[in-house]
């Protein structure tokens, strides 16, 4: 296999795993105000995630310096013409991050509130806006024959994107339920298994539509069985949720979006950024590679150390893997 | 005012407002690893007091570390698409190595610091502290080469028919002599502000909060701390030194910008204050030590240092028409201010552990001034650093081969630039007042009570509180 293409799959897995891992994270963080029916409920929802969000946003880190290091014309390209969408991002981001971590350092109610609605907001924008940004990643923008991105603010914001958005806002939030569900003992999880099912259904309905819209713009054999195997593993996972089968629903729920952003990748290869303009703007998985030197001893780092990141996640997945419920949170 | 202008006042101010958090995370990062592991050693519950004392103090600035670093790394694309075009064979590499290599270490280990308490075995437990340090200042080195391959390219060539720089030789580009010494003093730059914080702390404690049963833990902290400031102000010293020679060598123009010295001159002496323009026309008073710019640069009293106006003349043939002087002021007396400030720790921490020495306790008031605001000296001393290391690069961005004003994204409108630039600089300055309030509180708490609760018996496993909880 052509280096340009494990890079293209390297990318692709470590913004999957960064979808599946921080999905749940801001399902949990979306869900603090609806779950979290006071502040000992909010911090038992919050310490669901509080080792690992870190962690779990390391993946986009990952993600940002594979897409530089591998492809910096994609990196250039896009970071740059998906300007305002991604300073949201990373205003949500910022704000979200020193919540967890300072909401707690003052006793006050308002102070706890606001910090409350920064994980909320900082939870919701992001999980909206990368659904926008993939989605059109995949349609295609409008640039030029040097690559650049000479589209506004409104092309980003066309209805393929906006129901992209709300796919992955739906499937986050269904994430967060069915994960809380796993993590969580006593009545919140009765309550986050309930909720997980609810959504689930409308979030399968807009996922559904999303994908065959999806294959309507460009397919192939392997998106089209993804995209399948993508809406059966929701399916499979609500119906695990149902009857209370949570390890099996969480399961369901991350196949569902890893095989989801599986089907924009499988489709959009071997381009990078189709230009919805000149067909020559369009950045390729060649086009927009590093020196295969680069790509080289890339791949000797991403072999050596990807399985060892991969082993002590995993690891503190499993330290960490006692159900947490109201009677664990300790008074201060 | 176009978008140049305000990218390039957007990239100092993040980049800098980063590295007031990342010195302290770096340094109290293996601090507080090294208190844990002599709490390990000995048994005595006064180290583990003070581990959890500073250990919360260093998550409180480690969140704003975090979150003000993914900043950065989006930032190249964002803003300077033209440079991530131009460097992204060679720069990207470190980049995404920081990230897989350190960033994961880092962020995964400190979870299970933080929350695991009750849940590791003790040796594990210590060992993630560690893991979590040796991530983080391993995150330091690649950054570093990476910045450094802008100092001084190389391991690299030009494709002709791309323009592109591509890499050549990565091993190089990680030797880079740049990132070899820069790595050194910036770590002991670090832990200069780590040691101040404990000091400043420990210090507050010792004077004001006598009576206080743990005044042993206080006083051992404020010793501690103080040697940590000594020996790295020592290694700050020789590492800086070396820099300059380097300096000298392969940014010429930045050492005779951070001497404002527009003539060649051998013996070149090093002003220490300069009254007046820094134009090279005209100075009012000026205190110089003689010999000592030529020994800085090149390690003989008496070696010759080039001048602005002859380097600008060569540059000019080398390069084409333009200029290629930084703003000198700023070069000049950035330099100053980072060794000035630097050193102004050192001296209150000899000064702190004379008024402690043979079991003395320091009462003095202006002591304890001192002492409040001696983190913020080092502190200061880094920003001026980078503002003096990034400054004195100017025009170029990658020395020699791409000029700052040539890697702005060129599709990027003034609107977005400007928008961008004001909503971090809105979120940074709130929460720069957040994040100083809750190290304020967090230390005038003082350290807390580690005598274990008994627990009743009767709960089981599934009822007991966490050890830890946001
Ligand atoms: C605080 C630490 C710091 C760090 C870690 C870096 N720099 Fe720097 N950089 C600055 C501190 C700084 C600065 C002092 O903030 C400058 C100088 C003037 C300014 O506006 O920002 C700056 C300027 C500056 C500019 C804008 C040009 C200008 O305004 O003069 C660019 C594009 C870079 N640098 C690029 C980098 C890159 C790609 C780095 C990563 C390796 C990097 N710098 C590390
Ligand atoms: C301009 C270049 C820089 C970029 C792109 C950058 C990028 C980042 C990113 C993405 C993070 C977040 C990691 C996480 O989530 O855990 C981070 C944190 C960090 N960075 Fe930077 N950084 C830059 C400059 C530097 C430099 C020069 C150093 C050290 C000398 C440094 C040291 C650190 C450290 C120690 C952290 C850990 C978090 C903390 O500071 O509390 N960074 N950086
Ligand atoms: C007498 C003492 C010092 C000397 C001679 C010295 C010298 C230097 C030089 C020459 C550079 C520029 C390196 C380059 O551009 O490649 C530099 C950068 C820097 N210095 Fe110092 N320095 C001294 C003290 C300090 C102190 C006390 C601090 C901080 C506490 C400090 C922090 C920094 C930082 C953060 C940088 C930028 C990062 C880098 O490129 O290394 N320096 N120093």
């Amino acid at each position: 296999m052509e280096l340009t293409t494990v890079w293209f799959l390297l990318v692709a897995v470590l913004f999957t795993g960064y979808f599946i891992l921080e999905g749940f994270d801001f399902g949990v963080g979306m869900l603090l105000p609806v779950l979290g029916r006071d502040d000992r409920e909010r911090r038992v929802l919050i310490n669901t995630i509080g080792p690992v969000w870190d962690g779990n946003e390391v993946w986009l880190i990952t993600a940002g310096g594979a897409m530089f290091a591998a492809f910096p014309e994609w990196y250039a390209t896009l970071f740059s013409g998906f300007y305002l969408p991604l300073l949201l991002i990373l205003l949500a981001l910022i704000a979200r991050g020193v919540a967890f971590e300072y909401r707690h350092k003052r006793p006050e109610a308002s102070w706890k509130r606001r910090w409350d609605q920064a994980i909320f907001w900082g939870s919701a924008i992001p999980a909206v806006l990368w659904g926008v940004a993939f989605a059109n990643i995949f349609r295609g923008v409008p640039l030029d024959a040097d690559h650049e991105y000479v589209g506004g603010l409104l092309d980003l914001l066309n209805p393929y994107a906006l129901l992209g958005g709300l796919t992955t806002l739906g499937l986050f939030l269904t994430h967060g339920a069915v994960f809380l569900a796993l993590k969580t003992s006593g009545d919140i999880r009765d309550r986050a298994g309930a909720l997980a099912v609810k959504v689930g259904v409308g979030t399968a309905v807009v996922a559904v539509a999303f994908l065959a819209w999806t294959l309507t713009i460009r397919s192939s054999t392997a998106a089209v069985v993804l995209a399948v195997g993508a809406a059966l593993a929701l399916v499979a996972g609500l119906a695990a949720a149902r009857v209370r089968r949570e390890g099996w629903a969480f399961t369901g729920t991350a196949v569902a979006i890893a095989l989801a952003v599986a089907t924009l990748f499988a489709a959009l290869f071997p381009n990078v950024l189709p230009s919805t303009l000149d067909a020559a703007g369009t950045l390729t998985a060649s086009n927009a590679a590093s020196t295969p030197y680069t790509l080289k001893i890339m791949t000797w780092v991403a072999v050596i150390f990807t399985p060892i990141v991969l082993a002590y996640q995993g690891w503190t997945y499993w330290v960490f893997r006692k159900r947490i419920g109201v009677a664990n949170i300790p008074q201060h | 005012m176009d978008a140049l202008d305000v990218a390039r006042w957007q990239f100092g101010v993040t980049t800098v407002y980063h590295f007031l958090f990342v010195p302290l995370t770096i340094g109290l990062s293996i601090l507080v690893a090294i208190l844990q592991t002599m709490w390990h050693r000995t048994g005595n519950e006064r180290y583990l007091k003070l581990t959890k004392f500073y250990g919360k103090l260093f998550l409180i600035n480690f969140a704003m570390g975090v979150v003000t670093g993914i900043v950065q790394e989006f930032q190249f694309g964002m803003n300077w698409s033209d440079y991530s075009r131009f460097v992204g064979d060679i720069f990207g590499a470190p980049l995404a190595i920081e990230a897989l290599v350190a960033f994961f270490l880092e962020s995964t280990f400190i979870g299970l610091w933080i929350f695991g308490w009750d849940r590791l075995p003790k040796r594990l437990h210590l060992a993630s502290i560690w893991a979590a340090a040796i991530g983080t200042n391993l995150s330091a080195y690649f950054i570093l080469a990476a910045n450094s391959f802008m100092q001084n390219p190389v391991g690299y060539q030009i494709n002709p028919t791309t323009g592109r720089a591509e890499l050549t030789d990565f091993l190089a580009v990680l030797t880079n002599k740049v990132a070899l010494v820069t790595f050194p003093h910036t770590l002991a730059g670090a832990f200069l502000v780590a040691g101040s914080l404990i000091v400043a702390v420990g210090l507050w404690h010792v004077i004001r909060n006598r009576d206080s049963a743990d005044t042993g833990a206080y006083r051992f902290a404020t010793k501690f701390g103080s040697w940590v400031v000594l020996v790295s102000s020592a290694l700050v010293l020789l590492t800086g030194d070396i820099q300059g020679k380097i300096m000298t060598d392969v940014q010429p123009m930045k050492m005779a910008a951070a001497e404002g010295l527009y003539t060649t001159e051998s013996p070149a002496s090093f002003s220490v204050l300069t009254v007046g323009s820094l134009d090279g026309s005209r100075e009012v008073f000026a205190i110089k030590i003689p010999y000592l710019l030529s020994f800085l640069g090149t390690g003989d009293p008496n070696g010759t240092v080039q001048g602005i106006n002859d380097i600008q003349a060569q540059y000019a043939t080398q390069y084409g028409p333009g200029s290629y002087t930084p703003i000198i002021p700023v070069t000049y007396w950035s330099f100053r201010f980072m060794i000035g400030l630097g050193l102004a720790a050192a001296a209150i921490a000899l000064l702190v552990l004379w008024t402690q020495r043979k079991g003395r306790t320091p009462t003095s008031k202006w002591l304890l001034r001192a002492g409040l605001i001696m983190p913020a000296l080092p502190l200061l001393a880094n920003s001026f650093g980078w503002i003096f290391t990034e400054m004195g690069r100017q025009p170029w961005i990658v020395f020699g081969e791409m000029l700052t004003r040539d890697g702005v994204s060129r599709t990027v409108s003034l609107t977005e630039v400007l928008t961008s630039f004001t909503a971090f600089t809105l979120i940074y300055a709130v929460l720069a007042v957040v994040e100083f309030k809750l190290l304020l509180r967090y230390a005038k708490a003082g350290v807390p009570d580690v005598t274990p609760t008994p627990e009743p018996d009767d709960t089981d496993d599934a009822e007991r509180p966490l050890a830890f909880a946001y």
